[in-house]
Parts: structure tokens; C-alpha cells; sequence
């Protein structure tokens, strides 16, 4: 018998739906300053009044949802993947205010690409887009990448209990300290040490290769989130090619790998305790991983005469399998040419590359390094015994921060998660091929989208089907907040349908 | 007789010769779309192409030469030039400004072997066929008085709320 939600639930819900909204209209204060700064007048209008808008509908929910109750499991993942459907739809407001996107859906899917750090982007005119409303789309993509929620439980939310459930709705379940809001804050406090650090870096290459200082600093910051935070997004339409930089682009390939990283390895490295980085099973995995696909797709390149230089090998091949496989989406080349000159081999190398994504407890999405380690240590395991006589006890372990015994329930979690993003990754890729596309092309898209990286071979664009649009929207959603909090929403409205 | 019709004969061919001639220069000079060089990038690779469009973003000068990305509507494409040949360029594009336009003459590379694999074009001519401007912003006066107008509402909400929650603590603390 299915149970319909009390109206408890709702209010507990609603109330902190309205809180993260509350955070959600805040934040939007820092492009006001920003416009107010370069003398962007009516850039700053249009996030004024989002501001407003949004504030007045968080305040509302959180009046007339008022509760001191604390959350349960259920109510902290509702309240997870429904801030991150509010996000989409607020954050898109002072861009589609700007006059830079051809419908409200268009903004909500930028929105959606921003949030969740994915880079896949519908804006018309990006290269005469305010720096108010770049920042915003860089800002969105930092907030993202921490987590909406995990930005309101560092600064509104009291209780550690429900903070947990939401932290672990956003698709992470590490700890780095034993309190949940504690961990959020030192989340913080790492990217924003890299954030200033990354910038000071970017900003000096960028007035190395001729950029104006200003210009120079504005893009090494809004590079930096957008890297670090696996997004992708870049202040120019030619993306990481309009700098003509292998300096620059060799920073951004250290950003994306450092961005890609547990949050749980960088608070060891912190602390001294560099070895993890080479005893972990996911930097193994992660560095064995981008030396196979590494050398598929520079081989397929190589033998097609695609780029018949080392260096443009390196600059072409590796950086966009690196920019891939961390979930980045950072190019140095046109959408187009992906299909045109790379060959089929190399798009399988780096659509692999991109499904399977980074790390746990990290910025980027996909599959990720600890499953497919778990895989391996698994097979390992069966392999081990099959060869070994029936009477011998056969344990395996890895390292995971700490030494780990290998358990059924562990392969179990990793296999269904890997083929729910696998049916996701297929899902976008039938979809995409009934309305014309290519099946290749389709499968190259939707994993992007799906695993939040912002590859694009060219179908991404304004005149794509709304259906596509919708499809593309959904996967962002679902692959970054790893389904289960997606699961729990349809679940909670089909209680309310059909619940008694 | 003779020569008044070979003269005639010879200044016929010179007219057709030179009219033809007149022709393929200007079929030649038109300027072709980002787009299509990118979609035939390999057709055009080595091949001395006109391209036009917007100067945007930074004049990054880096030693002798400059790169400029020029956006012709649709895509941006980097132009590597001697740091001469582009003195005239003087406002780039980008949300305060509008930048010159200008038509290029140089050869444009697939994956150029120069700059490690870059989709380039190196100038071999360059001409301001328009400039461009600062732009001054005028202030969207409908934008401004929303604005107000939610200030407003908001306020009241916040006000609202304050002291429905006040009244809401008072009542406790009677209970108690």
C-alpha cells in the first residue's frame, strides 16, 4: 500500500525549498556589485529584479511553510532535486532578461548547464554578453559545483541532521569531517584558496599572451570556476581557442585534473598526507583510465593524419580527452570538427572517456573512478577464485583514504548506478537519433549532457527540438545529482496520486 | 583596312580579357562564411581566403604579431597578423563597444602547424571596410520601474513576515 505524504511533509519541504531559494537570490547580489563596478546598468537591472523575484518567492514559501522540524531521508532528497528544478528556473531570469537567449527555455537550459556544471550552452551573442552576465553564468557554475545545498547548509541551515540527507542527495556520501556542515565549509574553504590562487595564475598568463589586465583577471576568474568546478563555460564564443595559448591551455589542463579530484584526497593532500594521492584506488584508476583513451584517440588521430604534429596532438587529442574525461567541456576547437576530421575511433575514445567521468565527492559527473576501481578489484577477485583451490579464503581490499575490504553490497551499489547511467547515456541517444541525428553523434551529445561534461558535436543548438532540449535538460539534472533524489521526487508524486 | 580590323580585333580580346579578368577578382573577393570554412575546413586548407567580420574581445600582441578573433555573425575564427598590418584596428567588440569591421585576405588553416592544430587564418592583407564605436547604454526604463515596483512588494513581504513572526513568539512565550 502506498502511503500519501502528510501535509507535514509538504511543509517541511516548502520550508526548505524556500531557504535554499533565500541563498538562491543572495548570491545573485554579487553580479549587481559586478555590474554596478564596470558601469553595467542595465545587466545590473535585470539581476535586480531576479533578485527581488526570487527573494519574494523564498520568503513566501518559508512564511507560509514555517516548521521547526528537522528533515527526514525522504524530505531531504525532495528538497534536493526539487532546489535544483528552482535553481534552473530563477537562475535563468536575469539571463533570459538580457535578451541573449531566443526563449525562456533556452534560459532554463543554460540555467540547468550552469548549475550543473555540465557547459553545454544555448546563448546567442556570447562574445557581446555583459560581465555581469558572464559572471553570473561562472558563479553559477562554482555554486553549482559545491552543491545548491551544500550552500545552504554552509550558512542557513542549523540542523546537522537534515543537512546530511541533503548533502547525500546531491550525489555525495563522503564525509570529510564528522559534521556534514563542517565538511560543506571546508568544501568552500578549498576552492575558494584555488579560486584566488587559479586566478592570480590565469590572470598573470593571460597578460603574458597580450590580454588587457582587466580583461585578463575578469577571464582568469571566471576560467578558474568554471575549470575547477568541471564546468566548462568560458567568457568567449571560441571557448579556450580564443586565447591562441599552449601556456594557457596547459593551466586549465592542471585545473580540470585538480577539479576532477575527491574532495576527500585534496583535505588529505592538505594535511600532509601527499601519499594518498599515489595509494588511492581513484587516482589509479583515474590515471590508468586517461592513458588508455589517451592513446586511442591520439593513435586514431595520428593514423588519419588529423594533426600531423606532436604538439597539436597534445593540444588537440589530449586536451579535449583530458577536458572529457575530468567532465569539463573545456575546447580548442569547432563543434563541427569533431565529426568532420576526428574519425570514429577517436569519438569512442572520448565519449568512453566522458561517461565515465572523475571522481567520487567531486566537481564532475559520469560514472566515475571508485566504481569502475570496485569493478576491477572485483574481477580480480572472481578471477582469483577460479585459479586458487575452492578451500582457499579469498579476501580483496583497496585504498580508499583507508584500506577497504572488498564486499558484494559495495560491487552491487557500483553496478546498479553504472547501468542507470549507461541507460541515461543510451536514453539521450535514441532520442537524438529519432529526430535525425546520426546514432554517433546522438551518443556523443547526450553523454555529454548526461555525464555533465559540455561536449558538443554540433547538435546543441538553439533550432534543436524542444523535445531534445527537454531531454538534454532532464539528463543534466538526473547525472548530476546521481538519480537517487530524482527517484525519491517521481516516487513522492506518485504517493500523492495514488497514495491512500 | 587590314590593320583598322586587327586593331579592332585586338581591343575586342583586351575588353573580354580584362572584363573576364574583372570578374574573377571579384568573384574571388567575396568573402566566405566561418561557417562554411569550417564545415569544409578541409577543402580550404592552405588556400588563400577572404573572410569579414566584427573585430572582438583582445588585440593580443605577442611579439611582432598579433592574434585577433573576428566574428562574422556566426563564429569567431582567430587571424594571426604582423603587428603592422593590423594598426588600424582600434575598437574590438564586446558589450560596450562595437568593433570595427574589417575584410582579410590570407591563408587559412585547418589545423595550423604554427600554433599546434589552431583553425587559423594568417594574414596577408587587411582592410577597416567600417569602425566601429563605444556604445552608450541607455537605461531600460521599463526594467527600472519594475525593479521599484518588487522592492517594494518585497519589502512589505519582509515586513509582513517580521512580524507575523514576532506575534507568533509572543504567543509561545504566553503558552509557556
Amino acid at each position: 500500500m502506498i502511503l500519501r505524504p502528510h501535509i507535514s511533509d509538504i511543509k517541511n519541504i516548502g520550508y526548505y525549498l524556500g531557504k535554499i531559494i533565500i541563498g538562491l537570490g543572495l548570491t545573485m547580489i554579487v553580479p549587481i556589485a559586478i555590474g554596478l563596478t564596470f558601469r553595467e546598468i542595465n545587466p545590473s537591472l535585470d539581476f535586480l529584479i531576479s533578485a527581488e523575484i526570487t527573494l519574494l518567492i523564498g520568503v513566501i514559501l518559508t512564511r507560509l511553510c514555517r516548521t521547526k522540524e528537522d528533515l527526514n531521508w525522504m524530505q531531504g532528497m525532495i528538497v534536493v532535486s526539487l532546489s535544483w528544478l528552482a535553481a534552473m528556473v530563477l537562475g535563468a531570469l536575469p539571463l533570459y532578461l538580457s535578451g541573449h537567449w531566443k526563449s525562456y527555455l533556452d534560459a532554463c537550459f543554460e540555467a540547468m548547464s550552469m548549475f550543473t556544471t555540465t557547459g553545454l550552452v544555448l546563448v546567442q551573442g556570447l562574445d557581446y554578453l555583459s560581465y555581469t552576465h558572464n559572471l553570473w553564468r561562472h558563479l553559477g557554475n562554482f555554486i553549482g559545483g559545491q552543491g545548491i545545498a551544500i550552500v545552504a547548509l554552509s550558512f542557513f541551515v542549523k540542523g546537522t541532521s537534515g543537512a546530511f540527507k541533503m548533502y547525500v542527495g546531491e550525489g555525495r556520501d563522503e564525509r570529510l569531517l564528522p559534521n556534514v556542515i563542517n565538511t560543506a565549509r571546508f568544501i568552500w574553504l578549498i576552492s575558494t584558496v584555488y579560486l584566488i590562487l587559479g586566478t592570480l595564475i590565469l590572470g598573470i598568463v593571460g597578460m603574458s599572451i597580450g590580454m588587457k589586465p582587466s580583461n585578463a583577471f575578469f577571464h582568469s576568474a571566471c576560467i578558474f570556476m568554471a575549470g575547477f568546478d568541471t564546468a566548462g563555460f568560458a567568457p568567449q564564443s571560441q571557448n579556450i581557442l580564443y586565447y591562441h595559448s599552449l601556456l594557457f591551455e596547459i593551466v586549465t589542463i592542471v585545473i580540470m585534473l585538480l577539479g576532477t579530484l575527491n574532495f576527500n584526497l585534496h583535505y588529505h593532500m592538505w594535511f600532509g598526507n601527499r601519499k594518498e594521492i599515489w595509494k588511492n584506488i581513484e587516482t589509479r584508476t583515474l590515471f590508468f583510465s586517461i592513458l588508455f583513451f589517451s592513446f586511442i584517440t591520439v593513435v586514431s588521430l595520428n593514423q588519419l593524419g588529423v594533426y600531423p604534429e606532436a604538439i597539436a596532438l597534445f593540444r588537440k587529442g589530449f586536451f579535449h580527452l583530458i577536458s572529457g574525461h575530468t567532465g569539463t567541456g573545456y575546447t580548442t576547437i569547432y563543434a563541427r570538427q569533431f565529426i568532420n576530421e576526428w574519425g570514429n575511433l577517436a569519438l569512442v575514445g572520448l565519449i568512453c572517456a566522458m561517461g565515465l567521468g572523475g571522481c567520487v565527492c567531486s566537481t564532475a559527473g559520469g560514472i566515475k573512478m571508485l566504481r569502475i576501481g570496485i569493478f576491477v578489484k572485483a574481477l580480480k577477485q572472481d578471477i582469483k577464485k577460479i585459479i586458487l583451490p575452492e578451500s582457499a579464503v579469498i579476501s580483496q581490499m583497496f585504498h580508499h583514504i583507508k584500506d577497504v575490504f572488498l564486499e558484494d553490497k559495495q560491487v552491487r551499489s557500483a553496478l546498479l548506478i553504472t547501468l542507470v547511467y549507461l541507460g541515461l547515456y543510451m536514453l539521450g541517444a535514441i532520442i537524438g537519433t529519432w529526430f535525425g541525428y546520426p546514432f554517433l553523434n546522438s551518443l556523443f551529445e547526450s553523454t555529454s549532457a548526461a555525464a555533465n561534461v559540455g561536449l558538443s558535436c554540433g547538435i546543441t543548438n538553439a533550432g534543436m527540438p524542444v523535445a531534445l532540449k527537454l531531454t538534454y535538460i532532464f539528463q543534466m539534472w538526473t547525472g548530476r545529482l546521481e538519480f537517487m533524489s530524482v527517484f525519491v521526487l517521481i516516487g513522492f508524486f506518485i504517493a500523492e496520486i495514488r497514495g491512500r | 583596312m587590314i590593320n583598322h580590323r586587327f586593331k579592332k580585333q585586338i581591343t575586342r580580346t583586351i575588353l573580354l580579357v580584362s572584363g573576364y579578368w574583372f570578374l574573377v577578382i571579384n568573384c574571388f573577393a567575396a568573402p566566405i562564411s566561418s561557417e562554411e570554412l569550417i564545415q569544409n575546413a578541409r577543402e580550404y586548407d592552405g588556400k588563400t581566403v577572404v573572410y569579414k567580420g566584427e573585430v572582438i574581445g583582445d588585440i593580443m600582441v605577442r611579439g611582432g604579431f598579433i592574434w585577433v578573433n573576428v566574428n562574422d555573425g556566426v563564429n569567431a575564427i582567430g587571424i594571426w597578423s604582423k603587428k603592422d598590418l593590423a594598426k588600424d584596428i582600434i575598437y574590438t567588440g564586446g558589450y560596450k563597444s562595437r568593433g570595427d569591421i574589417v575584410e582579410i585576405k590570407g591563408i587559412f588553416h585547418r589545423a595550423c602547424l604554427e600554433h599546434g592544430g589552431d583553425l587559423d587564418i594568417h594574414i596577408e592583407e587587411l582592410s577597416k571596410i567600417d569602425s566601429g564605436m563605444v556604445i552608450r547604454e541607455k537605461v531600460d526604463i521599463v526594467k527600472r520601474n519594475g525593479a521599484f515596483v518588487l522592492l517594494g512588494i518585497l519589502s512589505l513581504a519582509m515586513i509582513l513576515s517580521q512580524l507575523k513572526l514576532k506575534k507568533i513568539r509572543r504567543q509561545d512565550e504566553i503558552h509557556r
